[in-house]
């Protein structure tokens, strides 16, 4: 509607003429510090817990199919498309539906399910944090509809920050329509200021790193 | 001052629950961004502010380029740019879309933005509902109320106003619990969620080589609003682009940190153009409009246009001695605290309320915590020099000028001064060599009376310099 409107404003206010070329802009700032492995594990966990998440930290594909067994406990689940779910055995999880290709019918099971599985992208170390983009093996809803979110991660993906996702993805955007970064339980504070967690999103969320 | 403003901020005074309110909010505010901005937390702390300022301030000197540049790749991605000049024209561009599609029910996540150009009144209007899901908004929506914070929006209401809100508006029981009115919110909204057409959500940064909308948040109610309805719209001020996406390991350290004392917020929520083809949900129109609703009439001032950096972060609400005690209601726009009081008069105008950039000591609290380091005093010292001048120009605030012209002759003229000293003395007696509370009714002039009304006079000392002087 208003757009050369609009930036004939910009322009004018501004004193430049269009297509004129810009200086070079600050330079990136990443700084990705060196930590080993072992150290990056204990520190993703140790930040989940203390956003109330629950962790586990697991040697072997069967040691990880136990834990979520043990969580779900019978729960109605849809899991993710993602191969190394299966790779685990955990979509033969009594309870746990998967390979949903449509969206209405994902969407149905999402909001009716108890629990949702995923993989993740990445994980970030420095934060607790979950890095999920979405495709034909992450859909958006399965991390956001059901009130327990079970993400279980190899160990690999398993980065040192924020810096080191953006030096890795420095273009997320031509990977995928959405990233989405999940920083422990949805939670609020927006009446007294008192924590509640389980908003609109999972109240309740589990990490497991495998390997 | 106008009378508004004046009744406003001598309501919230006298409310000592809601001073109490305010005072434990941002106090609990202060302290969480304190812990989280600590050397050992963020040692790098201080260049982060560097850089965030310096990127802020070249994309807002090149802003043309970097608004081409996001629309070029928000088009490459499968969306489309609107840009829009004033509220009128974004309600116009979402009623002819919702008309199209035959959309009914918009579900909001939360944006100033949006409060700025009163999005949802307009929308009601044309019978198209619009309902706001995070949960401070949705409390303030149906109690029809602005936000009273930035980033706490019902920080002035107690759990029994939220339980007598929810019973009366919802019918629910009365619940005082805020675990319980948390999940009443939740199945309602998640009803909209699923059954809503349309998503309206704001941005926190719009990153120009990725043409991608970024929104952080905690509770989950913006990925819902972006990823569950058929459309997705975001709001934003042209000002809010950031050049690359990497860009953003510097913005999203400083704006958690700075908001709650959060590290990163639960969700951070990157969305570049509708679901593509291989995946499997998300939206399948992807709408970003571009506001200015007054934006550029800011950007032709070279030293206030850093007002445009903000990021809405609140920091600089929670440390303002003079929000701490007249709240956020008694601003006269949805903008409140020390950055209210230097946009409100940038977009509508020093007329709107001539005494706001006055409502500051010029402490310097906000400059010192503002994540992108706006001079905010500064800011409000150009202001304050440019509704003098306004006046000056229009023949306005005659009486001050002769008060100061008076003053003037009067330190022109030492007799005369050293008799008004003299009178003054002799007219105000101090009570027992205390301080003065009143002055007898010859000098109770309205000026006097107001600046009476907040402190005490010190009384006249028994000799003045002169006559120690000249008696040295």
């Amino acid at each position: 509607m208003s757009r050369d409107h609009v930036l004939h404003k910009v322009r004018t206010a501004l004193g430049r003429t269009a297509g004129q070329a810009i200086a070079e802009p600050p330079p990136v700032r990443l700084r990705i510090p060196v930590v080993d492995q072992d150290a990056r594990v204990a520190s993703l966990l140790r930040k989940v817990e203390a956003l109330a998440g629950k962790t586990c930290r697991a040697a072997t594909p069967a040691e990880a199919h136990a834990y979520v067994a043990s969580v779900l406990d019978g729960k109605s689940t849809i899991a993710s498309n993602a191969p190394f779910l299966r790779e685990c055995g955990i979509l033969e999880i009594a309870g746990v539906r998967s390979g949903q290709t449509s969206a209405s019918e994902l969407r149905m099971l999402c909001s009716t399910a108890d629990a949702g599985i995923t993989s993740a992208d990445y994980a970030l170390a420095d934060t607790g944090t979950l890095v999920m983009l979405s495709s034909r093996d992450e859909a958006r809803l399965i991390s956001l509809l059901p009130p327990v979110h079970i993400a279980v991660v190899p160990k690999d993906r398993i980065l040192t920050s924020l810096d080191e996702l953006f030096a890795i993805l420095p273009d997320p955007a031509a990977q995928t329509s959405s990233m989405v970064l999940i920083t422990g339980p949805s939670r609020t504070a927006d009446i007294e200021q008192i924590l509640v967690r389980g908003v609109h999103g999972p109240g309740e969320i589990h990490v497991v790193v495998l390997g | 001052m106008s009378a508004d403003f004046d009744d406003k901020i001598h309501n919230t005074l006298a409310n000592p629950n809601l001073q109490l309110a305010i005072y434990s909010a941002t106090g609990r505010l202060i302290d969480h961004r304190r812990h989280a901005v600590t050397r050992e937390a963020l040692p790098d702390y201080q260049e982060l502010r560097t850089q965030a300022n310096a990127l802020k301030r070249h994309v807002i000197e090149n802003l043309d380029h970097y608004l081409e540049q996001f629309e070029a790749n928000v088009l490459a991605h499968g969306g489309k740019v609107v840009y829009c000049k004033d509220g009128a024209e974004v309600a116009d561009f979402i009623l002819s879309l919702a008309k199209e599609r035959g959309a009914e029910l918009i579900v909001k996540s939360k944006s100033m933005t949006t409060e700025e150009i009163d999005l949802n009144e307009r929308l009601h209007h044309h019978r198209l509902e619009s309902v706001e899901t995070d949960l401070g908004e949705y409390i303030l929506q149906l109690a029809r109320q602005r936000p009273y914070h930035i980033v706490a929006p019902a920080l002035h209401l107690t759990r029994y106003d939220v339980g007598d809100l929810f019973a009366r508006t919802l019918g629910v029981a009365n619940e005082t619990l805020p675990e319980k009115q948390t999940l009443i919110a939740r199945s309602v909204l998640r009803r909209k969620f699923l059954a809503a057409d349309i998503g309206i959500s704001g941005a926190n940064f719009l990153v120009a080589d990725s043409g991608a909308v970024v929104l952080v948040e905690n509770e989950g109610n913006a990925r819902l609003t972006t990823s569950a309805p058929n459309i997705h719209i975001a709001v934003a001020g042209i000002e809010k682009l950031i050049p690359r996406a990497q860009d953003l390991a510097v913005f999203l350290k400083l704006l958690g940190r700075s908001a709650t004392g959060q590290a990163l917020t639960v969700y951070t929520s990157f969305l570049s153009g509708p679901r593509r083809e291989s995946e499997i949900d998300g939206p399948q129109e992807f709408y970003v409009v571009l506001l200015d609703n007054g934006r550029t009439k800011l950007l032709a001032d070279r030293a206030k246009r850093q007002s445009l950096y903000c990021i809405r972060c609140g920091a600089c609400l929670n440390h303002c001695p003079v929000y701490r005690k007249i709240g956020g209601h008694s601003f006269p726009w949805v903008y409140s605290g020390p950055i209210g009081a230097i946009i409100t008069p940038q977009f509508l105008g020093v007329k709107h309320e001539p005494s706001l950039p006055f409502a500051s000591s010029l402490c310097g609290a906000c400059a010192e915590v503002c994540p992108v380091k706006i001079d905010i005093p500064q800011v409000l010292l150009d202001l304050r020099a440019e509704v003098k001048k306004t006046e000056l120009r229009e023949g306005t605030g005659w009486l001050e000028r002769l008060a100061f012209r008076l003053w003037a002759w009067v330190m022109c003229h030492p007799r005369v001064y050293e008799l008004a000293g003299m009178m003054a003395a002799a007219m105000a007696p101090a009570e027992n060599g205390g301080w003065l509370r009143r002055v007898p009714p010859g000098m109770n002039l309205p000026p006097v009376r107001a600046w009476l009304d907040q402190r005490d006079l010190p009384p006249a000392p028994p000799h003045s310099f002169r006559d120690l002087w000249r008696k040295r």
